[in-house]
């Protein structure tokens, strides 16, 4: 069964309509880039996944869930939208640390916060603080982030903050990743460590869908690519399709004037 | 020279009991001062709030009220919070002090709450963003996040403004409480000395000084970080 389902989404800025009628499918593990030209609806089509834009119809299933409908009337309150969300990992652009916390602390705050809503939080105050320090850590290791628990953003590299970004979402465990465009703020030289993790996290069967404008990385790690333009999946196939047969003379244009 | 140094010399005689009856007036200063920053720094926040409301009308009665507190003298304020409500209702006086009270913490919450929302709208959404996708509420991402990073940028406004409001505590003497220019104008019609007004700009200098050091060093602290 599919893990995300999405149904006819639309979404319009004032008269601009970003995502006319987009559909789309994805089962467990896989992972999914999302190309096109700047303004095809890709980035607005992932923050409606999560709830940073509202779409204005369609329907989202997410594990089973029913997590949008444009048809029902009911709005959903704050804490809906807060537990849908959490399915989600997003991964902006920009990273968007928390410049006052530490690195460790930017990884922990979110967890923290939530552990507070747990029955038995002020029981075990301290075996789950200790617990989801030990996962933190664990992590940044893993993204080889261990030398810089105690820095704040500002001391790193746009690289390493990027990491931290990706790190901070995993922490919270969710079903599917969002990245947003992960390396278009990065120096050509530091886009690559950032890479690295999401090809890790890609051979551990994470569930991702990602923005980018990175042809070949989308070509190497991707199970499926979808190609938008001007509001719609123009094209979707797998990279060989895609970047070796690509049907719609748009894909073509877009292909010939990108750089493999 | 001989009557310059006659008067050096009576100023020198009469400088301990003048500086403990400024020192008086001034502690009259300081209470106001104390008293509008610890009511109005809070109060500042709703102001702010209500004036970034989506709620229209929320948001235009708030930002009237804004506007007519700065767009009329603090002085007329402290007249019209101590005579009006006798004029207009027949009602008794307030304490002269608490009058003043009132109109400094009207006053400088409107001032204070524009300060806020500047620092507040500075904050890139993205900050917001990143709380909210890490499943904060609303809540959270204000005073986990946001709120820090607003302290520490508008610390310099807000230096700014309390410094003004040290001064502006001699406003006071407009309903007759006895702050220290007040308390040091009295020596003119009393004794003739017009030198105690003078001083009593040492004691302003000093405390705004102080404070100037203590901006100083909040800044310092808050410098740990960039962004």
């Amino acid at each position: 069964m599919a893990i995300l389902e999405i149904k006819n989404l639309k979404k319009s800025f004032g008269k601009v309509e970003v995502l006319k009628d987009v559909s789309f499918e994805m089962n467990e593990g896989e992972v999914v880039s999302i190309i096109g030209s700047s303004g095809s609806g890709k980035t607005t089509f992932l923050r409606c996944i999560n709830f940073l834009e509202t779409a204005d119809s369609g329907k989202i299933v997410c594990d089973g869930d029913v997590i949008f409908d444009g048809k029902s009337v009911k709005k959903m309150n704050a804490k809906e939208i807060r537990e849908k969300q959490m399915k989600f990992g997003f991964v902006f652009q920009q990273f968007n640390l928390f410049p006052q916390y530490d690195v460790l602390t930017n990884v922990t705050l979110a967890p923290k916060l939530l552990a507070k809503e747990r029955p038995d939080f002020k029981k075990n105050k301290a075996a789950i603080y200790a617990e989801i320090e030990a996962k933190a850590l664990d992590l940044l290791s893993q993204a080889g982030l261990s030398d810089k628990i105690n820095n704040y953003p500002c001391q790193l590299s746009g690289g390493q903050q990027q990491r931290v970004a990706i790190v901070r979402a995993l922490a919270l465990e969710p079903k599917i990743m969002l990245f947003d465009e992960p390396t278009s703020a990065l120096d050509p030289e530091l886009t690559n460590e950032v890479l690295k993790i999401i090809k890790f996290l890609a051979d551990d069967d994470m569930t991702m869908i990602i923005v980018t404008h990175e042809m070949q990385f989308a070509k190497n790690i991707s199970d499926r690519i979808v190609f938008m333009d001007k509001g719609v999946v123009a094209e979707t196939g797998t990279p060989e399709e895609i970047f070796g047969n690509p049907k719609t003379e748009r894909l073509q244009h877009f292909l010939s004037n990108t750089k493999l | 020279m001989i009557e310059f140094l006659h008067t050096i010399s009576r100023i020198i005689e009469d400088l301990p009991s003048v500086t403990m009856t400024l020192l008086g007036g001034f502690g009259k200063s300081i209470e106001i001062f104390l008293i509008t920053l610890v009511l109005s720094l809070p109060l500042g926040l709703v102001i702010t709030f209500g004036s970034m409301s989506k709620i229209k009308p929320i948001k235009w009665l708030f930002k009237t009220f804004v506007w007519i507190i700065r767009g009329t003298p603090l002085m007329l304020q402290i007249i019209v919070v101590f005579y009006g409500p006798g004029l207009l209702w027949d009602a008794n006086a307030l304490p002269r002090l608490t009058a003043v009270l009132i109109a400094f913490v009207i006053n400088y919450s409107a001032y204070f709450s524009e300060i806020y929302r500047a620092g507040i709208e500075s904050i890139p959404q993205g900050q917001y963003e990143a709380g909210q996708v890490l499943g904060m509420t609303k809540t959270q991402v204000f005073f986990k996040i946001v709120l820090f990073q607003v302290i520490k940028r508008i610390v310099p406004p807000m230096g700014n403004e309390i410094i003004t409001l040290v001064k502006d505590t001699s406003l006071a003497r407009i309903i007759a409480v006895e702050e220290i220019i007040m308390v040091a104008q009295r020596y003119i019609s009393a004794k003739a000395l017009i030198w105690p007004l003078f001083y009593s700009g040492a004691f302003y200098l000093l405390f705004c000084g102080i404070l100037t050091l203590l901006f100083g060093y909040i800044e310092k602290k808050l410098n740990y970080y960039r962004g």
